[in-house]
């Protein structure tokens, strides 16, 4: 049996959850309501979240332009998209919505811009 | 002659012209600082933004823009690279490259210029004072906006939202975050960032320990910390110290109020900005003021809303030449409840009235209490109320169309 302790993010109460999971079988203990009981279900099958960050354009009004992954990706991943959003930059015009990566580190999920940026005049 | 000229083009500022467009006002002016509307916004890439607003979680840049987009929509005038050097009821100075220091006439003011971070100054930590010193939203600012790394190795004193982010920029960007040091015994900032900021990337949080030794010629080199007792001193003994080449310090925010107290408008000295009335108006005629120049918030959807408010009450004082000769009445707090924000009442406010507070420490189980003529018209259960996280209470029409007239009103918490 495998066991983790978790704090709730659900409200401000802050939970101390404890968590036993034996195979698809998974105990919730320590939560004040139920919210708790879904949260920390999901952090210990699958924990996901999304992405910021920052990359580089060229010939653009700005330096960087802001990007996120268009869904939530798994939180070990995290690392490993940075990496590659790092490395890349991008040419102006930018708008919002636009996919600045496909399918991010084998995630299925593209990474999208957050901000417009305008060609340098 | 301007009906509301507005300044600050953040948040607050941005939905503070829209609510003044809304109720019918043609001429309004937004004054901007920098090259660029939204404000912090454009810096805070992080997303979270919009839960309340726009029924969505999006980024700063986003959130930003979709104001934005609103504000060009119904052509409202906007000046950039222009700073208001001076407000006085009725008139508004600045000064920018193209037309120097002008004056110009406004039946209505608002107030939205945000606020500003603590710096290191007003801390006295002792030590040496070498670069690699950075305040969190500079460091924010050089990552996201700039490209550029403050440092590699990092600690980050506060535990403010600002820095439990950029605890995890930082660690994002392939910097190492050493540890993030709080002087108090809990953390400021939001559960959700802790977990995720922290947790996710293993950077511990030191709660009750300080920064006691900054060493470093020209960088920093070294970061010592030391716990501290009740009374806030470190303990000798406790030292702990780090091959750091950053600091960053995420130590609070303060309301941005030099012109304000330059106009002689009257300021609480809890929230560190201006006295309002339900109306958001201040005690000086025709000045309103909205967003974190008025207490610091914990959402942007928050300012967003107090500050269309502001808007629209100052658009009805500029069209309507509606002058406040009805009586206000203090709002007074007690229990936990620190200050309100208004801090007074129109005796006669017969509209749905949010009050908004913080309390001063961690309750558990507890109420928040609303009391009008000495009655209590309001006590709503509160599982739990923490410093960090800002209360709302509505106090309703149909509650304040009972009374012919406000004579006090008490806001507070009970057990």
């Amino acid at each position: 049996m495998e066991k983790l302790e978790l704090t709730c993010i659900g409200c401000p109460l802050g939970c101390q959850l404890l968590v036993e999971k034996e195979g698809l079988d998974i105990k919730v203990s320590g939560n004040t309501c139920l919210n708790g009981v879904k949260y920390a279900k999901e952090e210990v099958t699958a924990p996901k979240r999304i992405l910021t960050q920052s990359v580089r354009v060229m010939e653009g009004e700005e330096k960087m332009c802001s990007v996120k992954t268009a869904a939530p990706i798994p939180k070990e991943k995290l690392l490993e998209a940075a990496h590659i959003i790092k490395q890349i930059s991008v040419e102006a015009p930018i708008e919002i919505g636009d996919i600045i990566i496909h399918d991010i580190a084998d995630t299925k999920v593209d990474v999208i811009a957050t901000r417009r940026v305008r060609k340098k005049a | 002659m301007y009906d509301v000229v507005i300044i600050g083009g953040g948040p607050a500022g941005l939905s503070a012209a829209l609510g003044a467009k809304k109720k019918g006002c043609g001429n309004i002016l937004i004054i901007e600082r920098s090259e660029k509307l939204g404000g912090i916004l454009n810096q805070c890439i992080h997303n979270g933004f919009g839960l309340h607003t726009f029924k969505e979680e999006l980024t700063g840049p986003e959130y930003a823009f979709r104001y934005i987009e609103m504000v060009e929509k119904e052509k409202i005038p906007f000046l950039l690279n222009t700073t208001v050097l001076s407000v006085s009821p009725h008139s508004v100075t600045y000064i920018n490259e193209e037309e120097g220091v002008k004056t110009i006439d406004t039946k209505a003011i608002v107030l939205a210029m945000g606020c500003r971070e603590r710096p290191r100054g007003a801390l006295n930590i002792p030590g040496d004072r070498p670069a690699g010193i950075f305040s969190a939203g500079t460091a924010q600012y050089l990552t996201n906006i700039e490209g550029r790394m403050p440092g590699k190795r990092v600690v980050i004193l506060g535990s403010g939202d600002i820095g439990l982010i950029m605890a995890r920029r930082m660690e994002i960007e392939g910097a190492k975050v050493l540890a993030v040091v709080e002087l108090m015994p809990y953390s400021s900032g939001l559960k959700r960032n802790i977990v995720q900021c922290l947790d996710d990337f293993s950077i511990p949080l030191l709660l009750s320990h300080t920064v006691t030794k900054i060493e470093g010629r020209k960088r920093v080199e070294r970061i010592t910390v030391s716990e501290v007792d009740e009374k806030r001193k470190p303990i000798p003994g406790t030292e702990i110290t780090f091959d750091a080449d950053t600091l960053l310090l995420s130590v609070g925010l303060l309301p941005e109020n030099e012109l304000s107290r330059k106009a002689g408008i009257s300021m609480s000295t809890v929230t560190g900005g201006p006295v309002v009335d339900n109306n958001f108006q201040t005690d000086s005629d025709g000045i309103f003021a909205c967003g974190n120049v008025l207490h610091v918030h914990d959402l942007v959807d928050y300012v967003s809303s107090e500050a269309e408010k502001a808007g629209e009450n100052a658009a009805l004082y500029a069209l309507y030449d509606r002058k406040e000769e009805k009586k206000v009445i203090p709002i007074s707090v007690f229990g936990l409840a620190r200050y309100t924000v208004p801090e007074m009442i129109h005796e006669d406010t017969k509209e749905d009235t949010t009050i908004r507070f913080r309390v001063s420490n961690v309750k558990k189980d507890g109420k928040i209490v609303v009391r009008i003529n000495g009655e209590e018209v309001i006590s709503k259960k509160k599982r739990i109320m923490a410093p960090g996280e800002m209360e709302t209470i509505i106090i309703s029409k149909r509650i304040l169309d009972k009374y012919d007239s406000i004579e006090s009103m008490e806001v507070g918490t009970e057990d």
